[in-house]
């Protein structure tokens, strides 16, 4: 299958991009050095391309009704210009995804929603959508525009202000989570107070032919997928298909420390399994640590005690740059996973000392 | 981009570079490898004293996206280590045939070298 291509490639590849196939797109990794961009973000700001995300539209008389029995949070609770992060789950309750879901104005006086699974799953996303409106009669349109939008988020302590640089009014008064449309040489732009860095900053949702005057609007560090990996494992956040994998490692929310986006008081698929698990309560979870050893942990390592019996498995690992401490995610049964407990990871076969730590690993917004 | 490949030097098909000196053989990576990888950010090395086979594994070098494991352009004995390379990984980046080298090897054979690659030769396998 070929790789699908942001529509900002060339200019990437103008400013001396390394690329990388990322879930079906051939996505820049690197502009300058991941240590560079992820300095910019930490202490000012940076840009980052992330047209590979999946954009999926939702609207018509039940689209409330859709969109709340499947995802885990409760899309209720969403004003217009309201967002949530959510699970898409299961009927085990097991994380297919997860997302952040954004309520549009109105389409007709009705609710209207549009949300963003994970690059390479908006076509499965939209099936299962469509699958499940049909099989409960609902009426509801869906649409998977993902190629249709570019998207780009501005994110750093300075993001604000670079982005009520750009927009006709400013925006900065919006509140973390919430978002409405912005206009930036005429172009109307969903901008939404969100991100994946731990850090301020904002989220563009932009069509796809206007993406370059959008993107050169912002004169910031661009950034890579490669900043955006350790800054979001900094902040202690997931990444579909590494920390969570309904095939290959299958987690619940309340395993993967996202118990948050599970509205028990609602009807979803997964809701029941769910209710039970949080009663019942897990037996492994996923937890921070830092090697103290030297070494750096990587995805599919080993986790052991520190008698070596293998207890767990690595799920992210990076050198942070901020922290400049080898730090990662990993499952662990629940009596290893308290803050201070001293672990192994196994780093080609050798045994290295970590301890558990508190997530995030830094201050974050 | 074009890349440094200093020319008083041989190279590996997997990007290390051998400089003899009176039978004592000098290994980095290329300049070309350390912009592949990115900011290196850890080097694990061997001890002085170990033996070491040609065209084996001797070491690792991490960025933070990669692992990339190091091969041993000349069979003999590590007579010294860059332990530079702990505390300043980055050195790797910044001056992959200088300062940023990582280990000396006593050769059995000096002649291994006239095996490897020239710079003209590795220049072509780069560009």
């Amino acid at each position: 299958m070929p790789l699908q291509t942001p529509p900002l490639r060339g200019i990437h590849d103008e400013r001396g991009a390394k690329f990388t196939e990322f879930g079906g797109w051939d996505m820049p990794v690197e502009f300058d050095s991941i240590q560079t961009e992820h300095a910019a973000v930490r202490e000012d700001a940076g840009i980052f391309d992330v047209s590979h995300m999946g954009q999926i539209h939702v609207t018509g008389p039940d689209a409330t009704e859709l969109m709340q029995r499947l995802t885990s949070n409760d899309v209720t609770r969403l004003e217009v210009g309201d967002s949530q992060y959510a699970a898409i789950t299961d009927e085990d309750g097991i994380i297919i995804d997860d997302t952040v879901v954004y309520r549009l104005p109105d389409e007709d006086d009705r609710a209207t929603y549009l949300f963003v699974p994970n690059a390479g799953t908006d076509e499965a996303t939209h099936e299962r959508w469509i699958d499940y409106r049909n099989e409960w009669g609902l009426e509801a349109t869906v649409d998977n525009r993902t190629d249709e939008y570019a998207m780009f988020a501005v994110q750093g302590p300075n993001a604000a202000d670079l982005v009520d640089g750009a927009t006709d009014d400013p925006v900065s008064d919006l509140e973390r989570f919430e978002a409405r449309y912005a206009t930036i040489d005429d172009v109307d732009c969903w901008t939404a107070r969100t991100g994946y860095t731990g850090e301020d900053g904002f989220e563009l949702i932009v069509p796809w032919d206007a993406a370059t005057d959008i993107w050169t609007a912002f004169d910031c560090q661009p950034c890579g997928l490669g900043s955006r990996d350790t800054l979001r494992i900094e902040a202690g956040l997931l990444l579909a298909g590494q920390d969570f994998d309904a095939e290959d490692d299958p987690r619940t929310p309340y395993e993967a420390g996202i118990g948050f986006t599970v509205a028990l008081d609602t009807e979803f698929v997964g809701r029941d399994a769910l209710a039970e698990i949080a009663d019942a309560g897990v037996d492994e979870k996923l937890v921070g640590f830092q090697l103290i050893d030297r070494g750096i942990p990587r995805h599919g390592y080993d986790i052991t005690t520190t008698e070596s019996r293998v207890i767990g498995t690595v799920t992210s690992g990076t050198m942070s740059p901020t922290l400049e401490q080898p730090i990662g995610l990993g499952y662990v049964p629940v009596e290893y996973a308290e803050p201070g407990t001293t672990l192994q990871v196994v780093v080609r076969g050798q045994s290295k000392k970590a301890r558990v730590e508190t997530t995030p690993f830094i201050d974050t917004v | 981009m074009s890349f440094d490949v200093p020319d008083d030097r041989r190279y590996l098909e997997s990007h290390e570079w051998a400089l003899e000196t009176d039978g004592v053989v000098r290994v980095g990576i290329s300049d070309f490898a350390q912009d592949e990888l990115g900011d290196v950010v850890f080097v694990e090395l061997p001890d002085v004293g170990d033996d070491l086979e040609a065209e084996t594994e001797f070491g690792v070098v991490e960025s933070i996206k990669a692992v990339s494991d190091l091969y041993a352009p000349v069979g003999g004995e590590v007579v010294a280590i860059n332990d530079d390379l702990f505390d300043a990984p980055e050195l790797v980046n910044e001056d992959p045939f200088g300062e940023g080298w990582m280990l000396e090897i006593e050769a059995d054979d000096p002649d291994e070298l006239e095996e490897l690659l020239t710079a003209e030769e590795y220049e072509d396998q780069i560009a």
